[in-house]
């Protein structure tokens, strides 16, 4: 299949004649109608609760809702998914080579701790870890670093599976390639392994960055003031609709941009790594896919995007996505 | 010892393994629901409708990219609150539903999504003679695509109710109290000095529930792929 030059859409129908034509037209028709009546239903609901009045807006076009509460408060979500983003990389690295280490108590050790982080919600981990640091005086501002640091135990861990997948399906030229001309295994790491796997994780990253800023929203229940708490405040009691409309936007824009953005990155990288690949199977035509079909035997289950079976059907959608 | 017996007798007030029923309802209610919207949503993306897949496109990218506690808080305070939207007499009852319902629709942009990538795992081949043999659209998709593209799209539906799951801790956010965020939160404020003990028993039944669930999800999606 040829995702390219055929969209999946049009697999499934052929091209129209004109009595086909005629009937999707109607489809068409019918179809929109039923969405359009959807959409005018809860309009007018709305409209007779009078929740699309002028005055009930008024409170998100005032400049002071935007200064004092939705501005503030966007920056306050930029700023823990950017700091947690950072986080989550060092993490990752550390614990994904980690989990590459020759020392099997090492590995076992990183294995726990990632899983645990995976399986634990980010919620209970932030309402733990706010308890915690307000316990501790010399924390100055437990709801941040709360939100902070489980958004980095959460997406570290994810990125440390990312990691470890990322290099073990490396073509395993590159691992030999590096022991012969003498590099001990860290340094192999270091200098041929992890920085392969990061590029090829680039669009993953940014994946990543799109969960941590829709799970920085959790932040509202441990009171630390980023859009939604902020949003959420500014239109008690009656005008929340309004103001969460308008967060929701923000949110959605947002997050839609860095969407798009990965998936970009991701095309860019599947061109490098086609010619990676060409290159690879002219010098040594067996080895390359040896080399994936092991990759594949010992780490079927993880992270979609580096499993070979499912990146190949991820790469018709471009959807790289977490949830 | 000692410490442990005191946890013990502290923990006895509260109700552990029925907040864990709680969230494991809230992922078997909404899991269904996402499931049925999903395939809705996704058999509108791929019909030859151009509104329908419209739609479609506009509802999975906007439940994609907004936040889940700003889907779950729009539920209770916008929804049930502003909007006066209520199912019972008992507000409890009311929270529960409006769970379900916040956490259906938002895990069923990811379920249809899942299902597309499935979608696109089926040859060519197969929606071809399914045309072939004079299948309609929505024929060919029941019998033919939709059955092998549910097979290969287990591993993602899977991390998908892994993360539903876990995001079932988010209806407390929606009101729903006896789940286990809202427990953990009372436990912690009720016995400080138990603080991690208390973390760690919440947090080893997620564990405990999810770790299964992937290997269920491997193993499935491995023994039900189609064989090409």
């Amino acid at each position: 299949m040829s995702p390219k030059k055929r969209p999946a859409s049009s697999v499934f129908f052929d091209v129209p004649g004109p009595k086909t034509r005629r009937i999707t037209l109607i489809a068409n028709i019918i179809g929109g109608a039923i969405v359009a009546a959807i959409l005018v239903v809860i309009a007018m609901k709305l409209q007779v609760q009078g929740q699309l009045e002028p005055a009930m807006w008024n409170v998100v076009v005032q400049p002071i809702s935007w200064t004092a509460y939705i501005i503030p408060g966007l920056i306050s979500t930029l700023t823990a998914a950017a700091v947690a983003i950072v986080g989550a990389l060092v993490f990752g690295l550390i614990f994904g080579v980690a989990r590459l280490a020759h020392l099997g108590v090492v590995r076992w050790v990183a294995g726990v701790i990632v899983e645990f982080c995976r399986a634990v919600p980010v919620l209970l981990m932030m309402i733990f870890l706010w308890y915690w640091f307000g316990s501790i005086s010399f924390i100055p501002d437990p709801s941040f670093w709360a939100v902070v640091v489980a958004l980095i135990l959460y997406n570290g861990s994810v990125i440390a599976e990312l990691v470890r997948s990322g290099v073990i399906n490396l073509p395993t030229g590159q691992h030999e390639a590096a022991s012969a001309i003498g590099l001990t295994r860290i340094k192999a790491l270091q200098f041929v392994l992890v920085p392969q796997a990061l590029l090829s994780m680039l669009p993953a990253l940014v994946a990543q960055l799109v969960v941590a800023l829709k799970d920085s929203a959790l932040g509202s229940a441990i009171a630390y003031s980023e859009l939604l708490r902020e949003a959420r405040l500014l239109g008690t009691p009656l005008n929340t609709l309004q103001t969460l409309f308008v967060a929701s936007v923000i949110f959605i824009v947002i997050n839609y941009g860095l969407g798009k953005l990965g998936e970009r990155l991701a095309r860019t990288m599947r061109g490098r790594g086609l010619t990676l690949d060409e290159k690879m199977a002219e010098d040594m035509p067996i080895n390359v896919p040896a080399a994936g079909a092991q990759a594949m035997l010992e780490d079927p289950d993880d992270e979609p995007i580096f499993d070979e079976s499912t990146r190949l059907r991820q790469e018709a959608t471009g959807d790289r996505r977490h949830l | 010892m000692e410490y442990l017996s005191r946890y013990w007798t502290f923990m006895a007030k509260y109700n552990v393994l029925n907040a864990f029923w709680v969230n494991v309802s809230l992922t078997l209610a909404a899991g269904a629901l996402a499931l049925i919207l999903g395939t809705i949503a996704v058999t509108m993306r791929i019909s030859p409708v151009s509104s329908l897949r419209l739609a479609s496109t506009f509802y999975v990218n906007v439940f994609r990219d907004i936040p889940l506690t700003v889907v779950m808080v729009i539920m209770a305070s916008v929804v049930w609150m502003q909007l006066n939207v209520s199912f019972s007499n008992d507000f409890h009852t009311d929270f529960y539903i409006l769970a379900v319902i916040g956490l259906g629709i938002y895990h069923s942009s990811f379920i249809a999504e899942a299902l597309r990538s499935g979608i696109n795992t089926v040859p060519v081949g197969q929606a071809e003679a399914a045309r072939g043999i004079g299948l309609t659209f929505l024929q060919s998709t029941r019998i033919v695509v939709l059955p092998q593209a549910f097979r290969g799209s287990i591993a993602p539906i899977g991390n998908t109710i892994i993360a539903l799951i876990k995001n079932t801790t988010v209806a407390s956010v929606t009101g729903v109290s006896t789940e286990t965020s809202s427990t953990m939160q009372a436990a912690i404020e009720m016995g400080p000095q138990f603080i991690f003990l208390i973390f760690l028993t919440f947090a080893l039944g997620y564990v405990i529930i999810v770790i299964p669930v992937g290997v269920l999800s491997t193993s499935l999606s491995r023994r039900l792929a189609v064989k090409r």
